[in-house]
């Protein structure tokens, strides 16, 4: 029997290299490759604020097993730069393998100009501390010392070699394979099956063939190369293909709420180019014609606004008239949206608004991670007025709740902000092939025929109307008998203005206690899950709400597995904030752990807030890098074993 | 049965100051409408904030009343996702010209189907008479204390460079002139703005009603007061782009709306319908988009079962295909 990959049948694939140079499409081959393999894949991007130049890598975990996160240390770093040793070197485990260009061996440090002061200082103190030279050699003495393979691949003798073999002289454009090349000889090191890799660098390339056989040319060529320059010794690693697992997608994080959207029949959706939102109105804009079952001709309108101000009341514009509507954004769009924010909430109208959140404020770390607007989506706006708050774990998720949320918002005629996250959006993971018609579409109280006033028993239509039930049936612009008014003045039943004091309260009773039905209508399971150990009562509880959730469950399995008694409860419906349900799920706990990825611990003041109940613990994390499942369960043994303070900062990342 | 002047007003009581030049803005909408005969509940007024922005309640339409410097979007969107309804943006110039000038300038590069009236009166009126964007450079009204500081932004010629596809103004007290000219750009194909000089009785002490009749505008050779305000249609200009002179009548229309003082032109400044609107723009993209616009879709079967498919997509992510 071969000796498998790695003890727990899974393994940490980094690859590094400048922005534009192609890292994105080399792990995406990468990811595609070994999902056809038979592997569960979870990948995650991170980058600069930056076209083309500064640093950016793509961490891709691989496992038999299901998996949800990613983990702290690298298996197989794949480079063709130094910066990339440079910088990942210290996160490497003992008995991986770097992949470098050789060529590039003697650089030194201070020569590599995007590498900024602080990471050089860092750098500099670690290979000083262990007598090594600043330059990559040293690096990879380093890494040599900790009994870290090495791989030196020389790029450039290769391409010469390659562009031979092909009779194309113009090296230039080849060498625009470098990517794949290093991507190969990470494949060759680790006996990946050739075909697959061809055909998965087929599928990313799918709409460039000549590119495509270009690619696959280099990367056999490279492939064979590695095989015959290191010994077998070297290369007794192995990715063993299996067999794709049933009915499987890969999916990346910023297409599967897109996907939910089309489904939802969302069909208007507007918004302003912020990252990390925009490829949410791009990929629908890129499939705006639409597949519909009924035969029917569908499409969605994506439309690119002046500013975010516009995007959002365009939206409702659009909503007004029926059609389920749309924005995207992230912190800094939401800021300015929120003044209609408060319209749509006194005009009763239904709309989404997906939330990517990056860290803030400002533009913050404009593409890193944070979840740091959980307290100004419940708040954002002037006055009082209903929305629904909820959030997404992951990618499967997300693509579920994007259907759930264009109910919510029709039914309870408010606003709904759909909480992702740059965790999310720049994700890609193996997901069970969605199912288009698990969640039915409800649109609730919505008129289309409308009689004229005479023949009607309670006489002419009223928008607003008091009475019993907070929700008035809807009618949309354009319909017969059916006219009314908006405004974002107080209105009577009709929609026109008054400031009445009686009227004002009934309205605002009217439009506030829809919230209460909302809260008493949402099932359970789109208010709070509990994972894990629901039999024991004597358990910790961790709380946490949106992209932690597969960090906190990957380190919750192996805790439990280790005899702790842990429970996670993921929060989704945070506002209204499903008081009494958390209350059931955390009986018994003696102990509340809160984590999430901002400063302040947002979903604990909530909690302490709604529950009158102290959070015992707080992890958290505010320097833009997602938790892994690593730190999270570093930080949970530490709470277990009674040494931990209140509060812990999380800081891995680079 | 004929739709009737009558059938287009509310019962809203109506709180703009006596003399205030919006009521003739207001009759002159409804006279369009009915002259048109737009079924009312196919038609919707959008407004901004401003005293202007309370029009709609006065309207026996779909009236939605936005907020401050928005109306333009609110509408558009609107308007794209449902392209039969009959769209009228309304509001004043600070509500279009100041804050909202942004959507503006983006509004005319769309050319969405839909006309936009913004009753000029040169201030803010519903907070109390500050200077708006169309108040001339050292124009000192009542409520000011001191000379505007600002220059005066020209609206006619900033939506012609803007993109607008139909340009006129009217004046608030020449009803049946203005009502032509809404009903002109109702009927246009594309964005038209329609700028209205509408005299603010309570805060603009200096373009009143008299003063746009002639007060102080004395005739050096006669020694008579002349009126300021004269029609376009009068002098034989003619705004419409014909075939090819598309700069030259831009120019015209630019000359023309920097008159002011002396001679004031009210008229079709510009038309030019060889350009897309927005509408047509999307069909060529979308070729079933003006058949079954978003709002007309059906997403959903008898059980809520979603009817918009992504299969084939999902089909293009699975691994073990
Ligand atoms: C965001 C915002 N800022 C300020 C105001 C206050 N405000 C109400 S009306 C108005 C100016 C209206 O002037 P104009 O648009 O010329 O309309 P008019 O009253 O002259 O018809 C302002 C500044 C507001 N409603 N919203
Ligand atoms: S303040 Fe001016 S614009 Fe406003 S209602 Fe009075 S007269 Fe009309
Ligand atoms: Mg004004």
């Amino acid at each position: 029997m071969t000796q498998s990959y790695y003890a727990d049948n899974s393994l940490t694939w980094v690859i590094g290299g400048a922005q534009g140079s192609g890292v994105d499409s080399a792990a995406n081959i990468f990811s595609r490759a070994c999902a056809q393999a038979g592997f569960n894949i979870f990948g995650n991007r991170e980058y600069y604020s930056n076209i083309k130049g500064e640093h950016s890598y793509f961490t891709v975990r691989v496992s038999d097993e299901p998996i949800h996160s990613h983990v702290d240390l690298i298996d197989i770093l794949v480079s063709f730069d130094a910066e990339t040793v440079f910088v990942h070197t210290s996160e490497m485990k003992e008995g991986g393998a770097i992949i470098y260009d050789s060529d590039l061996a003697e650089t030194t440090l201070r020569e590599v100009p995007t590498i900024d002061e602080y990471a050089v200082r860092r750098i500099s103190s670690m290979l000083e501390s262990s007598g090594k030279p600043l330059s990559l050699r040293g690096m990879l003495d380093y890494a040599h010392e900790k009994n870290i393979k090495l791989y030196g691949i020389p790029y450039f003798r290769l391409l010469k070699q390659f562009s031979e073999q092909m009779g194309d002289h113009t090296l230039s454009k080849l060498t625009r394979t470098v990517n794949v090349m290093a991507l190969s000889a990470s494949m060759a090191i680790l006996n990946f099956d050739k075909h697959i890799l061809s055909e998965s660098i087929r599928y990313v390339f799918r709409t460039k063939p000549k590119i495509a056989e270009n690619n696959v040319s280099a990367a056999n060529f490279v492939y064979d190369h590695v095989k015959l320059q290191f010994s077998s010794k070297d290369l007794k690693r192995e990715l063993k293909y299996k067999k794709p697992l049933d009915s499987t997608i890969l999916v990346q994080g910023n297409q599967s709420s897109a996907l939910g959207k089309l489904v939802a029949g969302c069909r208007f959706q507007t918004y302003y180019p912020i990252t990390p939102a925009s490829d949410d109105s791009e990929f629908l804009e890129s499939h705006q014609i639409l597949e519909q079952s009924n035969g029917e001709e569908g499409s969605i309108l994506v439309i690119q606004t002046e500013d975010e101000i516009a995007a959002v009341t365009m939206a409702i514009g659009g909503a007004l008239t029926g059609v389920r509507s749309a924005t995207a954004t992230s912190g800094p769009g939401f800021s300015l949206m929120v003044e209609a924010l408060g319209w749509a909430g006194i005009n009763e109208v239904p709309l989404v608004v997906s939330l990517y959140q990056r860290a803030g404020p400002a533009t913050g770390l404009p593409t890193r991670h944070e979840q740091g607007d959980l307290l100004f989506a419940v708040h954002a706006g002037h006055g009082e007025f209903p929305r629904i708050v909820f959030s997404s774990g992951d990618i499967e998720e997300s693509f579920y709740d994007t259907i759930k949320v264009f109910n919510f918002a029709e039914k309870y005629q408010m606003p709904v902000i759909h909480l992702l996250d740059k965790a999310i959006a720049n994700s890609v993971a193996t997901c069970r092939n969605f199912d288009q018609h698990r969640v039915k579409i409800d649109r609730g109280q919505i008129v289309n025929k409308i009689p004229p006033a005479d023949q009607r028993v309670d006489g002419k239509y009223l928008r607003f109307k008091l009475g019993g039930n907070p929700i008035s049936p809807r009618a949309m612009l354009g319909t017969q008998n059916g006219i009314f008014w908006n405004t974002g003045d107080e209105h009577t039943e009709e929609g026109h203005i008054t400031e009445d004091p009686y009227n004002r309260i009934n309205m605002m009773d009217k439009r506030m206690r829809k919230l209460d039905v909302a809260l008493a209508e949402i099932p359970n399971e789109d208010k709070a899950i509990a994972y894990g150990n629901n039999e024991d009562q004597e358990v910790i509880s961790v709380l946490s709400w949106g992209s932690t959730k597969g960090s906190i469950l990957d380190a919750l399995n192996q805790l439990n597995r280790e005899g702790e008694k842990m429970r996670f409860i993921q929060l989704r419906l945070l506002h209204p904030f499903p008081a009494s349900l958390l209350e059931t799920l955390i009986r018994g706990s003696k102990i509340l752990v809160d984590i999430e990825m901002n400063y302040s611990s947002q979903l604990a003041s909530l909690v302490e807030q709604h529950l009158k109940r102290e959070i015992d613990y707080t992890v958290v994390k505010y320097n833009g890098r997602p938790m892994s499942s690593s730190e999270i369960y570093n930080a949970l043994k530490l709470i277990t074993s009674g040494n931990a303070p209140r509060r812990q900062v999380l800081e891995y990342g680079t | 049965m004929a739709l009737k002047f009558a059938d287009y007003k509310t019962e809203v009581h109506n709180d703009w100051c006596p003399g205030c030049g919006d009521f003739g803005i207001l009759n002159a909408i409804q006279m369009a409408l009915a002259d048109l005969q737009i079924p009312a509940y196919k038609s919707v007024i959008f407004s901004g904030i401003g005293c202007s922005g309370k029009t709609p309640h006065f309207i026996n339409t779909y009236g939605i009343h936005t907020l401050h410097g928005r109306v333009l979007p609110f509408a558009q969107g609107a308007k794209l996702s449902n392209p039969d309804l009959e769209v009228i943006a309304v509001g004043g110039d600070g509500d279009g010209l100041g804050i909202g000038a942004g959507h503006f300038v983006s509004a005319g590069r769309r050319n969405v189907d839909m006309a936009y009236i913004v009753f000029n009166n040169g201030v803010y009126g519903l907070t109390k008479g500050q200077a708006a964007p169309t108040l001339k450079l050292g124009m000192k009204t009542k409520s000011l204390s001191q000379p505007n500081v600002n220059d005066s932004v020209n609206p006619i010629a900033l939506a012609l460079v803007s993109g607008f596809t139909f340009i006129a103004r009217g004046y608030s007290y020449d009803v049946r002139h203005l009502k032509e000219l809404i009903k002109k750009s109702i009927e246009h194909s594309g964005l038209a703005y329609l700028d209205v000089l509408q005299p603010c009785p309570t805060y603009n002490d200096i373009n009143t009603r008299e003063w746009y009749q002639g007060m102080g505008n004395i005739d050096e050779d006669t020694h008579k007061q002349k009126p300021r305000i004269y029609k376009l249609e009068d002098t034989g200009y003619d705004g419409r782009v014909q075939s090819e002179e598309t700069y030259s009548k831009m120019v015209q229309a630019i000359e023309k709306s920097e008159e002011w003082d002396e001679k004031i032109p009210i008229g079709v400044f510009y038309q030019n319908e060889q350009i897309p609107s927005y509408e047509e723009r999307i069909e060529s993209r979308i070729p079933s988009y003006v058949r079954n616009p978003p709002a007309r879709q059906t997403i959903m079967d008898h059980d809520g079962v979603p009817t918009g498919g992504i299969s084939k997509l999902l089909e293009s992510l699975r691994i073990d295909r």
